[in-house]
């Protein structure tokens, strides 16, 4: 009750005294505020500055760590590729290496075999001596026939000629010219002329010489083409059942003129027969037999005729042999001829000299 | 007058006729009655005989007309311009054989002149009838009928074209297989002309079959055939690769070989010929001669023989070394250098002489073994004398310049280059000096044997250019040697060791 009372006391005072200390405290308000509003700025300043040095020391770490990161990231790239190099380096190092002796291998045992081009040549030498000798003992083959040749010519002349001259040759009483009474032994000329045959006085055969159109160059022979000697004009004609010289001479020095069957071999029939077939077989294109058309025969054989084929095979008469089957029918034991001779009258029909059956 | 006496007059004047185109016949075929026959006009008076009715003096008259025509070409055109090649032409197709072959032979007399006597004949449509002439059963029809064509055919291509176009290949193909040698020779000698001139006529005469023909002709004993067939067979060979391996597979090799040791010039010529037109294509071909030993015999056949017949061999063996060191090196193991080096002295004439040169060179520039292997027999200062040497052509002296520079450029024989020091001229003497200076900075003997013979004497009196590449050379070379001896052999040291002398004070 004592405070009440008081407290009562100083209520008459209390409204001035709230008046006056609000406006003691405005009077100072302003000056109070500034300053406190300095303090309070600058304290805060403090606290944002210290906060922004914080946040930079923080800062500050994260980046150092991360460039550490980066810079260790970078250099173990470095190493890598500097190693990768080194290792590739050695690589190609060794590649070459190898790559060398390969190719010089290669090279001198495939491209340029130095043993193989020796060995060739050698074998070019080797092969050079044996065509030459083959080419030097062909000369020589070739000389000595050539030698021979002119031997063998020089004897037949020489023959010839003693031939011609075989009247000088020495009898009994009177020495020939080549059998000098003062020589020890006979001239072979002599001796040519004891062997030598004379020539017969024959008319001679038109010598085959040289007319200017057998002989290239067209200039050796003067004469005429050669045509057939004629016979002298106005000779008188031989008096008796002569026939005419021309026709006689022409019969007499006839060429040989063999018949068909003479030319013909023997067994040219078959020859022939074969030949046909030879022929049939290189132009068929199939050589299968005979097969039916239907399809649904595809897989039978062809049945042949039942007339040509027996209990076995195509029976031979009639195709073989033709002579009766039963022996009592037969009038004689010869056999057949296949081959019948040809009829020399036909063969010589207008080749002889006889003119029978000429009609003009 | 009886009938007897008007026919007497006629049958004197036949008988004059005959008298007188048998004894012109005759007279022409000596070369000094020609000319006065010429002066007289014999010309105008056979013309008419030609349509005689007697056939005999037709064919003499003909016969005659061909001689003359035979001995020179004034008389060949009076014949093309006195239109009597029509007149011939037609008859060829009817007569019988004695005239054909006359025909014939003035046909050849007149087209073997020139090109133009040859068209002539052409125009006035002779081809066909003498191909007619070539089937005809005679073998002295065919024969002349075949040489008239091969005349026609030699002057040129448009000429042998012609003579193809007519059909005549086959038929000649077949004349070839006949037995008379005679007309084998002609009918072979007709298809080398046609086939010489273009790639496109060898090959129609291919296509008809030749070649068999021919190469089995080549065993055949006349040398004259052998000739005439090895100078076809060369004349198809030469134009490509094609044709000259046909001309192989037709197995002519090893037979040609024997034909090189035939005992007659030409046969050897001629087959050397074909060899050489085979080798130049390829080295394949090249190497098939040299397999079957074709080098050697070719070698063998240059040795025998003497003067223009060598110069086919010579050739071929020019080709086959050129192709590659291989075949060079087989040429040079076949003993091929010292044959030719031989020929290269003993020929006379300068264009055999150009050839073996060339040869020698194509054998040399290989590799430093083959210029070594030309340079042992001494053929360089021959080259060079050649070269040197005012009177030899100026193709001579071209190949032999060829040859030293490819030999010399390749030469590492020293022995062999150190006579050319003294003689060569500058040009030459640049290629010898590079040559020891390339070899004498390696071999300290050769250096020795260099200064002993006289050599390093020689290089420094060569005067040179400073700065040209002969003066680099022989700085090249006076490096090699320490200074005093180059110093030694300089022209002018004993002047020089003299004024020292002079001006020397001697110390007392």
């Amino acid at each position: 009750m004592a405070t009440l009372a008081r407290l009562q006391g100083r209520r008459p005072g209390l409204r001035e005294e709230y008046f006056h200390r609000n406006r003691a405290v405005d009077e100072y308000r302003k000056t109070e505020h500034n300053a406190a509003v300095q303090i309070q700025s600058w304290f805060r300043g403090c606290r944002v500055r210290a906060y922004i040095r914080y946040l930079n020391k923080m800062m500050i770490i994260i980046q150092k760590w991360w460039r550490g990161y980066q810079g260790r990231k970078r250099f173990r790239k470095i190493v890598q590729t500097a190693y990768f190099i080194m290792k590739m380096n050695f690589y190609n190092e060794m590649a070459v290496r190898i790559q060398k002796r390969w190719r010089g291998y290669y090279i001198r045992k495939y491209i340029h075999n130095y043993y193989a081009l020796k060995k060739y040549l050698e074998a070019i030498s080797v092969n050079n001596e044996i065509v030459r000798k083959e080419l030097e003992e062909f000369a020589e083959m070739k000389e000595k026939e050539k030698e021979k040749k002119d031997l063998e010519r020089e004897e037949k002349k020489k023959d010839h000629q003693a031939r011609k001259m075989h009247y000088l040759l020495s009898t009994e009483q009177i020495a020939g010219v080549y059998n000098s009474p003062f020589r020890h032994s006979p001239d072979p000329m002599e001796v040519r002329l004891r062997k030598a045959r004379p020539f017969s006085h024959r008319p001679q055969q038109i010598k085959k010489h040289l007319t200017r159109f057998d002989s290239p160059n067209c200039i050796n022979s003067l004469t005429f083409p050669t045509v057939q000697p004629l016979p002298p004009i106005g000779r008188q004609k031989p008096q008796g059942p002569f026939r005419d010289t021309a026709e006689v001479l022409q019969q007499r020095f006839k060429p040989l003129e063999p018949t068909l069957r003479v030319a013909s071999s023997i067994n040219s029939l078959e020859k022939a027969r074969e030949e046909i077939k030879r022929e049939e077989w290189r132009n068929r294109i199939n050589d299968n037999e005979f097969l039916p058309f239907s399809s649904c025969h595809k897989n039978q054989k062809y049945d042949p005729l039942i007339h040509t084929s027996s209990k076995y095979s195509q029976i031979t008469y009639g195709i073989k042999h033709f002579r009766e089957e039963h022996h009592e029918k037969w009038i004689t034991n010869k056999d057949f001829e296949t081959v019948l001779p040809s009829i020399d009258l036909f063969d010589k029909f207008g080749q002889t000299y006889s003119k029978a059956g000429q009609i003009v | 007058m009886s009938q007897r006496q008007v026919l007497q007059v006629f049958e004197q004047y036949q008988k004059a006729r005959t008298q007188f185109v048998q004894t012109v016949a005759e007279l022409a075929t000596r070369p000094q009655n020609i000319e006065t026959l010429q002066n007289a006009g014999v010309m105008s008076l056979l013309r008419p005989l030609l349509l005689d009715v007697v056939p005999t003096i037709q064919q003499t008259a003909a016969l005659a007309l061909g001689r003359l025509a035979n001995y020179n070409d004034d008389l060949a055109e009076a014949v093309v311009k006195g239109d009597i090649l029509p007149q011939l032409v037609y008859s060829l197709a009817e007569q019988n054989r004695f005239y054909k072959k006359a025909a014939a032979f003035v046909l050849r007399a007149v087209g073997k002149h020139s090109p133009q006597l040859a068209q002539a004949i052409v125009d006035c449509g002779a081809l066909d009838t003498l191909v007619i002439c070539l089937e005809d059963f005679d073998p002295g029809v065919k024969e002349a009928a075949a040489w008239a064509l091969g005349y026609i055919a030699r002057h040129n291509a448009e000429l042998s074209q012609a003579v193809v176009d007519a059909g005549a290949v086959p038929l000649l193909v077949l004349c070839i297989q006949e037995p008379e040698i005679a007309l084998k020779r002609i009918a072979a000698s007709a298809l080398s002309d046609i086939s010489k001139h273009s790639p496109e006529l060898a090959q129609t005469v291919v296509d008809a079959g030749a070649i068999a023909h021919l190469a089995q002709m080549i065993l055949n004993p006349d040398a004259k055939l052998k000739r005439q067939v090895l100078s076809a067979l060369s004349q198809i060979a030469k134009h490509s690769v094609d044709l000259a391996e046909m001309g192989v597979e037709a197995e002519i090799f090893p037979v040609v070989l024997t034909c090189l040791k035939d005992s007659d010039e030409y046969v050897k010529k001629n087959a050397a010929t074909l060899i050489r037109e085979i080798a130049k294509h390829t080295p394949e071909l090249s190497q098939l001669i040299v397999n079957a030993g074709g080098v050697a015999a070719v070698i063998d056949c240059i040795g025998n023989c003497k003067g223009n017949v060598r110069l086919p061999g010579i050739m071929m063996l020019g080709y086959v070394a050129a192709h590659s060191e291989n075949l060079a090196m087989a040429v040079i193991i076949s003993k091929g250098v010292p044959q030719l080096s031989i020929c290269l002295s003993e020929e006379q004439e300068d264009h055999i002489k150009a050839a073996a040169a060339w040869a020698l060179g194509q054998i040399g520039r290989h590799t430093p073994e083959h210029a070594r292997a030309v340079a042992v027999t001494n053929v360089l200062p021959v080259l060079l004398s050649l070269y040197m040497e005012t009177e030899s052509s100026e193709d001579l002296q071209v190949k032999t310049k060829k040859a030293l520079k490819n030999i010399l450029q390749k030469c590492t024989y020293l022995p062999a280059l150190e006579p050319l020091l003294h003689d060569a001229p500058p040009n030459i003497l640049k290629h010898v000096v590079g040559q020891f200076s390339k070899v004498l900075p390696h071999d300290s003997k050769a250096r020795r044997l260099f200064v002993t013979s006289g050599g390093l004497k020689k290089v420094q009196e060569i005067k040179a250019e400073p700065g040209s590449l002969l003066q680099e050379y022989i700085n090249t070379i006076n490096n090699c040697y320490p200074e005093e001896i180059v110093r030694y052999y300089s022209p002018g040291y004993s002047d020089a060791l003299l004024e020292r002398v002079e001006n020397y004070q001697p110390v007392l």
